[in-house]
């Protein structure tokens, strides 16, 4: 197991099966395969997989610790992206086939309706973990980087937020995804008072090698 | 003028069930994957259905396969694909409406004495639901007010409550879908009377699938969907306006009304424009969904933004 969490195919694999969902839809939409009404499928989808990106890749952590695979760390910074990148979908659907790029309609939209309110707040907070994903940014940004990522616990609740103020009426779903995201969460406090040492991630694990004191 | 109705046969009596099922089965081997999920689409072909007046001109009739794949109808799962999975549950057999409360002469109907109540007829109307999505549907059916003046209203009635059946355990529980069951609807009993509102039996030439609403339920074109409600078990004549599930589920976001309305908006989804089934840019939202024509009147001088 170990092994194949090293190898270069892991990493691979998991691109693949991530970007799988996206192919999906894209050959449903070929195919014009995608039900009545293709906007609606494909705005769900591509928010529901983002909500799904968030909660994957906040379980790297605590799956790390309980299961003993710290080489799990390798596949964070893809599942965080791939967050990012359905969320980005989402968002482009929305302005796009909903909206036609029409700045009053998207305008109007964002201040009335709390949902996407709550929407946009999820997506924006994912933008500069993204732009800071990068190396470069891990090095210079230091122990500071680890703060700023802490965002996206702020991402992944809001967007469970946002799809529980979105569905009229039948709350299962959401609920489920704010219960995932909750033991996600309460993991985390468990361990860091069990064990407040095993903490650090990122400079054990960084593809950069962080000399201490730096 | 006299309008000859055809032989009282039921359509069962017709061709014997076997080969009924049969040829459907023949029918979704024939067609493979392509009728998945539509598979409940062939109800049986209504007999002497006439053009009507009223019916919607100038519309392109969206394709039945996307009237039967997408649907609300809550009873039978929230998502829009679940009802065609799932509606196949719903039991028809001996269906009764009663129609009962403020009136002279409340009877229980079985289906076969409703639909010869008056002569069916095909209308196309436009159909737009409160999600912002449209279809346009040729309904077979006959106007509400028809059943109504059968039951003699007395002068105290000035609503109409409805109630769609709920079967339980084969339906979603209350809990699970977030609104109240038996779904309700009701109407000013003025409204009620209007001809454009249909007691509706069946959609291109052949009785309801499950899905839609069968055996019966209403269609009023000018109200979002949700107010046609499906399955009708119980049409009630009232002295007060009567609760209706969804204004019960959450009452600021709908009323009673409910009239189409682009000027005012949804706190979830702006009703300025709407996604026609099928078609890719949006469309204006029309006031009364174009029929003010017919309904307007009937709201002179109420405040549609307070009553909506």
């Amino acid at each position: 197991m170990s092994a194949f969490l090293k190898s270069r195919w892991a990493k691979i694999f998991l691109f693949l099966l991530s970007l799988l969902p996206a192919l999906l839809l894209a050959w449903g939409a070929y195919n014009g395969d995608l039900g009545a009404n293709p906007v609606e499928r494909i705005t769900h989808r591509t928010g529901t997989w983002a909500l799904r990106f968030l909660l994957f890749t906040l379980t790297i952590t605590p799956a790390r610790r309980l299961l003993h695979l710290l080489d799990l760390i390798r596949f964070r910074r893809m599942l965080g992206l791939f967050a990012f990148f359905y969320g980005f979908l989402h968002l482009m659907t929305w302005m796009w086939l909903d909206k036609f790029f029409d700045p009053t309609e998207m305008w109007n939209d964002v201040v009335k309706r709390r949902f996407i309110t709550a929407g946009m707040l999820a997506f924006s907070l994912m933008v500069p973990l993204a732009i800071t994903s990068t190396k470069g940014w891990i090095r210079r940004l230091g122990r500071r980087w680890q703060q700023l990522h802490r965002l996206i616990y702020f991402s992944a609740a809001i967007a469970v937020i946002h799809y529980y103020w979105l569905v009229k009426s039948d709350i299962r779903e959401p609920l489920f995804y704010g219960a995932v995201l909750t033991a996600l969460l309460l993991l985390r406090l468990y361990k860091s008072r069990q064990a407040p040492a095993v903490r650090p991630a990122v400079q054990q694990h960084s593809p950069v090698s962080i000399p201490p004191g730096s | 003028m006299l309008i000859k109705n055809a032989a009282d046969i039921h359509s069962s009596e017709i061709t014997p069930k076997a080969a009924y099922l049969n040829r459907r089965s023949f029918l979704a081997a024939a067609s493979g994957a392509l009728l998945l999920g539509a598979a409940d689409a062939q109800g049986a072909k209504l007999q002497n259905v006439q053009k009507s007046p009223l019916t919607t001109t100038g519309e392109k009739i969206t394709p039945v396969s996307d009237v039967t794949s997408y649907n609300n109808f809550y009873e039978f799962g929230t998502s829009k694909t679940d009802p065609a999975k799932n509606a196949s549950r719903l039991k028809t057999d001996g269906w009764k409406v009663s129609v009962e409360g403020l009136c002279d002469k409340p009877r229980v109907f079985d289906l076969d004495a409703l639909m010869k109540l008056a002569p069916i007829e095909e209308r196309v109307y436009r159909h737009r639901c409160v999600e912002a999505w449209s279809i346009v549907v040729p309904w077979n059916g006959y106007s509400l007010s028809t059943l109504l003046k059968a039951v003699e209203p007395n002068a105290k009635a000035k609503f109409v409550a409805f109630e769609s059946v709920y079967q339980s355990g084969t339906m979603l529980s209350s809990f699970q879908a977030g609104i109240e069951f038996p779904y309700r609807e009701g109407l000013r009993l003025d409204e009620a009377m209007n001809p454009l509102a249909l007691l509706c039996f069946g959609m291109y030439g052949e009785s309801l699938p499950n899905q839609d609403g069968a055996p019966v339920r209403l269609v009023l074109p000018w109200k979002y969907g949700f107010k046609s409600i499906k399955s009708i078990v119980k049409i009630r004549l009232v002295e007060k306006q009567p609760p209706t599930t969804w204004a019960m589920s959450n009452p600021s976001e709908y009323g009673f009304y409910s009239n189409v309305n682009p000027q005012v908006d949804h706190p979830r989804w702006s009703q300025g424009s709407e996604r026609r089934l099928g078609e890719f840019l949006k469309r204006k939202t029309l006031m009364f969904n174009g029929y003010g024509d017919q309904v307007a009147s009937l709201y002179q001088g109420m405040d549609l933004k307070k009553n909506y």
